[in-house]
């Protein structure tokens, strides 16, 4: 009843071809950006920016960067903390030898330096494939992880192997306060999530698609897999590399190498799995998950009464994801993304059964 | 020689180079370098240990059983835990017990819901089995390091004094888990090629449908690799627990068995074991010989990249099947 | 359907992140002083962690019981687990920072480089007693960071001091066998310095976390058969190493772990095989019949409230650490309410504190710790108090001392604890306090 099309009529293909072509999904959007720029700040506590949304928005950037290569190209990467730590020590390099570079420059090129590592490291996935790709991804993991432990240059030879964010200088002002991240990291994934929206939309996410399902047959009608396959590992580092000077600028302020280990690349997994293959929302939704569930398992008990010590509440966890995991691979391999697909559905012909 | 025979001729040329080299460069002596050899041979061993299950269940299933070094330490913890309260023989037959109790759920629960899924989605069930494993194993059983003491000599011997000046150190644990898995890969050949489930078993990994349509009851035979899979992955528990204590980062090094899966083939059980050896050997050598000129630590990373490496040579691995798309 | 449960689902997290706001808020309104515990009781740390964790848990649990809290004002606290990471640990700090705590001790080199950026601006005093930046002494420039009883770069000095006694170093070879981490890098220069200075060559051999994997670490010592090992481990690294060491043969008597590489955890799963091991004891070793320890039976355990699983833990290396950790950080909120006034006190006010700790042979007796601390004193350009330290050795079933107490270099250690905290102060943009004008 409410969400329904007709009546809207597209005269130009533009306007056919246009993101939200449902007026009430648009008024929906862009109620739901306002709320988030201009409400949030005001009635969000500290405690929610620093531990909750903060760390949501960058890790749904990463997972839309692991999305554009697993969900939409289907080839299988453990590496993305890897690339992660590229982009965090690439942003840090360039923002202590560069001191005059403007905040989001050094961002741009630190996700640029994952980009060529990104790609170098999925030339090899033009000739192995599924799970061995997947366990080459995985050399990259480790070999990006004791590159950057052992080699004094990328942390400025730091004897602990610990490096520290410098101050945040965004034309001229200083980002700090738990607000200004906040609305600093919103509007950074905002644009990088329209744009992987409209990548996935064109041609080269249509070749993306086209390799995912059947590679043979897409060579075969002319997509070059060199082609497809690179950019969906360079698309996906970039992304990757961002959200990873993100995590470690914004978020943690001061880290290590062990910050990115292959625990970070099985969550994005998992996000992207829970969340759905394949879908941008989907990106958004399971790493709101991820990122909600172990604050709300740790919080339960002691909410209820119930004393239960700190150890067997990490062990629930691991039990509850990995449950969680079978759970929504049986009953909805396309994730949560497919249940607010689904949702919308319904929604459209509501209050009709059919 | 077709090309990909000549690639791996090339590959294994330049592999034996890489491990005569620090001798011919003077780096080394003999005795110091066999030591090195035979310490890598014996860590490769306890890989393909782990390997065997893997690749067990991949022939048969044809899926990629990423919950394999979490059943190897599921199985160590129960088997150290039980054997506190009661005698080795009892516990061990009990964790036997527990890991076929283990493989029916898994086939149950998890297996047959995803059937006909794609390969991607098994695997990252078996994901999900892992951390539910991990949680679970530890809930029941405690977090702490457990030591696992069924014998084994600790304290190393030094042969051929005479020959060599200080003797070639040989580790005894290592050795008689070299002969524990030389036993368990003989007794699963004899399984596989002489009773008719061993049949049935190659039967399935072959073709399913065929398998089927013979009248072979596909999720019986499930149950019963992983349940064969459990008990490999007890003996490598038993194994590594024995050697390094059975904790929580044991499933750590399971995560090495995959390169010795690549570099064997997934479907090929000499394949496990000539990639296990081959990993440890490369791994112990290059950190040795190669690690102080780098700054040390790059044994973590060097089995990927042989792995890596090698399968630019050949993509389907050692002894794996060539893998044929049809469109 | 699935709608509906997309709606509930929704709601309930919305209710979630209302009700854990609404309890942040309930607290601080109590009349309590919050102690966060940062602990890790799974993962490959855990062996080590959880007697660390029970031995604080208990001494603040013994403070409320025994003594109705500090002068009348009972503690409170939380434990969050980190598993040793560091961004576990900081999700830990912005948790639990709106509980208006005094005082974090987190257990973990790295997590307090990552926190130690952020106390600054927050305002929460980080004590690190045993571990934590080596630079962060000088108070002038850390002023929240509070690495009591002693550094790394301390623990380095007096390893080196008591190789030396055995006979000169010059020419000798000393292997370094570290965990890869900030922690097991933080000896690295003052050995390096110590090597140019003594005249010995120093191996530096990393162990990739978790440690498991040593075998050709061990092997390269047997090759290069150095004259002493140092284990700069933690976790399963230490027992790992030990086994590793009789696999190949090394002579345990070599071998010297730093305070955190030689307790129970890590010899017990090697047993008598480790009989010969040395490791420093950072003022204390396993005293477990001390006033301290049976206050603990009386008040805790004999009521079944202690926190440890096992009694034998009381009295352990780490739980005796672990108690001291708590003490130091009651002594401080105790000193800050000699000042301000008993009633609930700020991390500002805890701070100072901290920083003007007076702990005399008087007061170590009537704490029921004598043998176990040394006095101590600290101040804003010492924020370490004392730097002494023992060696113990492990006889195949529990610990003893084998040499006299060493102190530290200090005059070799401050230019360098400077040197590091001016690179720092330069690099944040701190203005270093003049520690002069404070007194």
């Amino acid at each position: 009843m409410i969400y329904r099309e007709t009546g809207q009529f597209k005269t130009t293909y533009a306007s056919d071809q246009q993101l939200f072509p449902i007026l009430q999904d648009r008024i929906f959007v862009i109620a739901f950006l306002v709320f988030a720029f201009g409400a949030v700040p005001f009635i969000a506590t500290d405690y929610l920016f620093r531990a909750i949304l903060t760390p949501f928005l960058i890790l749904s950037l990463a997972a839309i960067g692991l999305n554009i290569l697993v969900g939409y190209c289907g080839q299988l990467s453990l590496g993305t903390g890897g690339f992660m730590a590229v982009g965090a020590y690439a942003a840090y390099n360039l923002a202590i030898r560069l001191p005059s570079l403007n905040l989001l420059v050094v961002f741009v090129l630190a996700g640029l330096c994952s980009t060529v590592v990104g790609a170098l490291f999925g030339i090899p996935s033009l000739r192995i494939k599924g799970f061995y790709l997947a366990v080459t991804t995985l050399a990259a993991q480790f070999f990006l992880d004791w590159a950057f432990a052992r080699v004094g240059w990328f942390t400025n030879y730091s004897s602990s192997g610990s490096v520290s964010a410098p101050p945040l200088l965004f034309f001229g002002h200083v980002i700090e306060g738990p607000v200004e991240k906040y609305l600093f990291v919103l509007s950074i994934v905002c644009v990088l999530a329209l744009v992987a929206k409209n990548l996935t939309r064109g041609a080269i996410g249509r070749s993306w698609m086209a390799m995912r399902d059947m590679d043979v047959a897409a060579e075969v009608i002319g997509i070059r897999p060199l082609y497809a396959k690179l950019t969906a590992f360079a698309v996906s580092s970039f992304f990757v590399g961002i959200a990873g000077a993100l995590w470690a600028f914004i978020y943690l302020g001061a880290w290590e190498p062990l910050a990115f280990d292959v625990n970070r690349s099985f969550e994005l997994l998992f996000m992207i799995i829970i969340g759905g293959l394949g879908s941008i929302v989907g990106s958004f939704l399971g790493a709101a998950f991820i990122v909600i569930l172990p604050l709300a398992l740790n919080q339960f008990p002691t909410a209820l009464g119930i004393p239960i010590s700190t150890a067997t509440i990490s062990e629930i966890e691991l039990m509850v994801f990995g449950a969680l995991i079978v759970f929504f691979l049986i009953a909805e391999p396309r994730g949560l993304a497919r249940l607010w697909a689904i949702g919308k559905e319904k929604l459209r012909l509501w209050p009709f059964p059919h | 020689m077709s090309a990909s025979r000549r690639n791996l001729a090339a590959f294994f040329a330049l592999l034996a180079v890489g491990a005569v080299m620090p001798m011919l460069a003077g780096q080394a002596r003999f005795p110091q370098w066999l030591e090195i050899v035979l310490g890598g041979l014996m860590s490769g061993v306890l890989y393909s240990l782990v390997a065997l299950g893997l690749v067990l269940i991949f022939k048969a299933s044809g899926v990629f059983n990423f919950a394999q070094g979490a059943m190897v330490l599921f199985a160590a913890l129960s088997l150290v835990r039980m054997m506190e309260k009661m005698p080795f023989a009892v516990a061990l037959a009990l964790t036997l017990a527990i890991m076929v109790a283990l493989a029916w759920l898994v086939e149950r629960l998890v297996l047959r819901p995803l059937v006909n899924q794609d390969g991607i989605v098994l695997f990252m069930a078996t994901l999900g089995v892992a951390y539910f494993l991990d949680g679970f194993g530890q809930i029941v059983w405690g977090n702490d390091v457990y030591t696992l003491d069924v014998g084994m000599p600790k304290e190393p011997k030094i042969i051929l004094e005479k020959m060599f000046e200080g003797g070639i150190l040989v580790n005894t644990e290592d050795l008689i888990a070299a002969l524990i898995a030389a036993i368990l890969v003989a007794a699963l050949a004899l399984f596989f090629q002489k009773t008719s489930t061993g049949r049935a078993l190659r039967a399935v990994a072959d073709d399913h449908q065929a398998a089927q349509s013979v009248g072979i009851p596909l999720n019986r035979i499930w149950v019963i690799v992983w349940s064969v899979a459990g008990l490999v992955a007890l003996v490598a528990g038993v194994v590594w627990g024995s050697k390094l204590g059975v904790q929580f980062s044991l499933q750590q090094v399971a995560l090495k068995a995959l390169p010795v899966v690549i570099l064997g083939g997934f479907t090929s059980i000499p394949g496990a074991i000539v990639g296990g050896l081959l990993i440890g050997l490369g791994e112990k050598l290059s950190e040795v010989y190669l690690g102080p000129s780098f700054g040390g630590g790059i044994e973590n990373w060097f089995a990927y990249v042989l792995a890596l490496v090698f399968l630019l040579f050949r993509p389907e691995g050692l002894f794996g099947e060539r893998h044929i798309d049809r469109v | 359907m699935k709608g509906k449960l997309r709606y509930k689902a929704a709601a309930l997290a919305l209710a979630a992140a209302g009700g854990l706001a609404w309890a942040a808020d309930a607290l601080a309104q109590s009349k309590e002083i919050f102690v966060p515990v940062l602990v890790y009781r799974t993962g490959p740390y855990a062996p080590n962690g959880v007697p660390w964790a029970d031995g604080f848990v208990d001494y603040l649990k013994l403070v409320n019981a025994r003594d109705g809290g500090v002068n009348g004002v009972k503690l409170s606290y939380e434990e969050c687990e980190t598993g040793y990471a560091t961004d576990r640990g900081v999700e830990c700090y912005e948790r639990l920072k709106s509980k208006h705590p005094v005082a974090f001790s987190p257990l973990s080199t790295g997590i307090t480089y990552a926190l130690t950026d952020k106390v600054d601006a927050d305002h929460i005093v980080l004590i690190t007693a045993g571990y934590g930046r080596a630079d962060s002494v000088d108070g002038a420039v850390f002023k929240w960071n509070f690495p009591l009883m002693g550094t790394y770069w301390d623990g380095a000095d007096i390893l080196v001091q008591h190789v030396k006694k055995k006979g000169s170093l010059k020419g000798k070879k000393i292997a370094l066998v570290y965990h890869d981490s900030p922690y097991g890098k933080e000896p690295i220069p003052v050995l390096e310095e110590l090597a140019k200075k003594e005249g010995f060559t120093l191996l530096k051999l990393p162990v990739t976390h978790p440690g498991v994997e040593q075998k050709a670490t061990w092997l390269q010592i047997r090759q290069q058969r150095p004259d002493y090992v140092f284990l700069w481990g933690w976790g399963v690294m230490n027992s790992t190493a030990i086994k590793e060491a009789i696999a190949v043969g090394y002579p345990r008597l070599q071998m010297y772990g730093v305070w955190w590489a030689a307790a129970e955890p890590d010899v017990l799963p090697a047993e008598q095989a480790a009989k010969g091991y040395n490791g420093l004891a950072l003022e204390h070793s396993a005293e477990n019949n001390l006033p301290i320890h049976k206050d603990m039976m009386k008040f805790l355990y004999d009521k079944g409230k202690g926190t440890a699983a096992d009694k034998k833990e009381v009295g352990q290396v780490l739980y005796n650490r672990g108690m001291l950790s708590a003490m130091l950080t009651v002594e401080a909120i105790r000193t800050a309410q000699a000042k301000y006034g008993k009633g609930v006190m700020t991390a500002d006010q805890v701070r100072w504190g901290a920083e003007h700790l007076n702990i005399d042979k008087a007061r170590i007796k009537a704490l029921g710790v004598e043998g176990m601390l040394q006095p101590m004193h600290t101040s804003c350009e010492d924020h370490e108090g004392v730097r002494m330290a023992r060696i113990h050795t492990w006889d195949g079933s529990e610990w003893s001392y084998t040499s006299g107490w060493y102190t530290a270099d200090y005059k070799l250690l401050r230019p360098m604890i400077e040197q590091s905290a001016m690179k720092y102060a330069a690099e944040k943009g701190i203005k270093p306090r003049d520690c002069k004008k404070e007194m």
